[in-house]
């Protein structure tokens, strides 16, 4: 496997797999990242910092006083010619997406009127799609989510959203995301979730991580409503959804 | 509960460690001190860890109460601090030094002149709960530091230490040299994206400083750097002094509270010796850029962090500070003569 390694300065380096977004390549990055993971969990690779997957790379940072790029690299080819374990498989995670009304998916009629569909052609779609999670970045917590069904790719919008609410489901492009904030976005809104997509209240803020497998499953508002509740209040128990949540939807 | 609370706010108090090591990966920019170097020299003068949390002061500081017995302070970056007692007019203070405060008194930290930051460490430290890690603010998403924002009126900093432990105050013994000439930047990781005449325009122009430049990043205006493959690339990590040059061809050196990943072309990163220059830099001031190795950027790094070491290992011991008991008995000149032997012997 041929990588290419890139300067970030001398506190960082990128190892670049390829100059495409693909399965295959990501998984190489998530493999890598992985890889060095188990490599300090066993107390090696000092001085490393951290690690930042995206699509097609992972930097590599590091602190200058405690080790050196020279010195890094090597061993980090020698992670990469032992073999990477590129077959992992991300936790499932099911994300209960409301889709119901103006006010939760303010574009689904124009998406379905560019997508040539019906909006419940286009929530099917959006269902039947097998979401993976490229990359987190932007703000904390938002994913980049590909995997979109291909009848569904729109450009962003010409004309961006100056606020729109948290955990609304947005789809552009190829990707889907979920906003982890009220924030400023591009893309088109058709559904939201119960769910924070970051949380500040909780040990481990960030719900999703690089390499989740998502799939979303339809509730209606008064589900939405109760689940939302729990949410709000902050009791509910975040691994209900990387299993099984329906409990929590029964009337 | 012992506390310093913001009678009259600044305009760019933020808490700050070291920053937020470790969740780049979930999207979490790691923020933290614009100057780690301004930082640590406080934080040694106040007697603390290098990465213990203080206020990162921007443009102009508060007034803070003193509500313990007594703390100890350290303020550094040029600042023209004020104690303010009772009636009494503001009496000034030096910067680059710890004080005593009492009390009752109020410490004004005043405006910084000539650089965008400038710090402020407590002895002992905040009792604020770190998120993630660090008491670092990240105020675009509210979290972090002191309730995730920039202090306001009537914030209650609560403080470890009741009182400030024993010991004389201390002073550094001339100011830290930042450095100056070209800012040092390696090559990459996008230099490839850049013709050779834009490379060249970046490392042989004079970039000035705009007026968007904040924790996020600085906006340099100057000559238009040419790309040769284009301004987007498919996302990937952005490290610290990260130069990214969007279509405009403008450069845009990433700081702190940087996006974790992004898509425009990078065409080289500061290195990491001149950051610290880079958080102090105010709009108007004109840079160079001037192209080193890694190699060469990691052992500039490792001379100046001994050169920190050094300025702490060379604190002077300083008078106490004009706001405390002494403080009468020397403008009365009843102790003048300890007051120059020790200095004498220091």
């Amino acid at each position: 496997m041929s990588v290419r390694y890139l300067s970030c300065g001398d506190t960082a380096f990128s190892v670049e797999f390829g100059n495409e977004i693909s399965p295959q390549i990501n998984g190489q990055v998530m493999a890598l990242h992985a890889a060095i993971g188990q490599a300090r969990a066993a107390g090696g690779l000092g001085g490393l910092v951290e690690t930042v997957p995206s699509m097609r790379a992972l930097m590599v940072t590091y602190d200058p006083l405690a080790t050196t790029r020279a010195e890094l690299q090597p061993q980090i080819d020698a992670l990469i010619a032992r073999g990477l374990a590129t077959d992992a498989v991300g936790r499932k995670v099911r994300i209960p997406c409301c889709y119901d009304g103006e006010e939760f998916a303010p574009d689904l009629a124009e998406v379905a009127e560019r997508t040539r569909k019906t909006p419940e052609q286009v929530i099917a779609a959006h269902l039947a799609s097998p979401f993976k999670v490229y990359v987190l970045g932007f703000m904390p917590g938002l994913a980049y989510i590909a995997g979109l069904d291909p009848t569904l790719y729109l450009p962003r919008r010409a004309q961006p959203r100056v606020r729109l609410p948290r955990s609304t489901v947005a789809i552009a492009m190829d990707m889907t995301t979920i906003y982890p904030f009220e924030s400023p976005g591009g893309w088109h809104l058709i559904g939201r979730t119960p769910l924070w997509m970051f949380d500040q209240r909780r040990e481990q803020p960030v719900f999703l991580a690089p390499g989740d497998l998502l799939t979303f499953e339809r509730i209606d508002r008064a589900q939405y409503d109760a689940i939302a509740q729990k949410v709000e209040a902050g009791t509910l128990d975040w691994s209900l959804f990387y299993s099984d949540w329906s409990e929590l939807i029964e009337p | 509960m012992s506390a310093l609370k913001v009678v009259r706010p600044g305009l760019f108090d933020t808490v700050q460690d070291l920053g937020r090591i470790g969740y780049m990966a979930l999207g979490m920019p790691t923020a933290g001190a614009m100057d780690r170097v301004g930082l640590a020299l406080a934080n040694a003068l106040a007697g603390n860890p290098a990465n213990t949390a203080g206020l990162e002061i921007g443009v102009m500081g508060p007034d803070l109460l003193v509500e313990a017995e007594s703390v100890r302070i350290a303020l550094t970056g040029p600042l023209s601090p004020a104690l303010i007692e009772g009636d009494s007019p503001p009496k000034p203070l030096e910067s680059d030094r710890s004080h005593l405060l009492k009390r009752g008194q109020i410490l004004r930290v005043g405006m910084v002149e000539g650089s965008s930051t400038a710090y402020l460490a407590v002895a002992g430290g905040f009792t604020i709960a770190p998120f993630m890690g660090s008491l670092s603010t990240y105020a675009r998403a509210g979290i972090g530091g002191f309730e995730g924002r920039k202090l306001a009126a009537d914030d209650v900093l609560p403080l470890k230490l009741d009182s400030a432990p024993a010991g004389d105050e201390r002073k550094l013994a001339g100011p830290f040299d930042y450095g100056s000439g070209p800012i040092r930047v390696i090559w990459g990781p996008q230099d490839d994206y850049f013709s050779e005449a834009g490379r060249q325009t970046f490392v042989t122009s004079e970039y000035t400083v705009s007026k968007e430049a904040d924790r996020m990043g600085i906006r340099f205006e100057g000559p238009t750097i040419e790309h040769s493959k284009g301004a987007d690339i498919i996302s990937d990590g952005i490290g610290p002094g990260a130069i990214q040059v969007p279509g405009a061809g403008l450069p845009i050196v990433l700081l702190g509270d940087r996006q974790t990943v992004g898509g425009y072309s990078k065409i080289a990163t500061v290195a990491s010796v001149d950051l610290p220059r880079l958080g102090r830099l105010l709009p108007g001031r004109t840079v160079r850029f001037a192209a080193v190795s890694v190699a060469d950027a990691e052992s500039l790094r490792r001379e100046q962090d001994a050169r920190v070491q050094r300025a702490i290992a060379g604190f002077q011991v300083a008078r106490p500070a004009g706001g405390i008991d002494l403080a009468r008995l020397y403008e009365e000149n009843l102790i003048d003569g300890i007051v120059y032997e020790r200095e004498a012997v220091t």
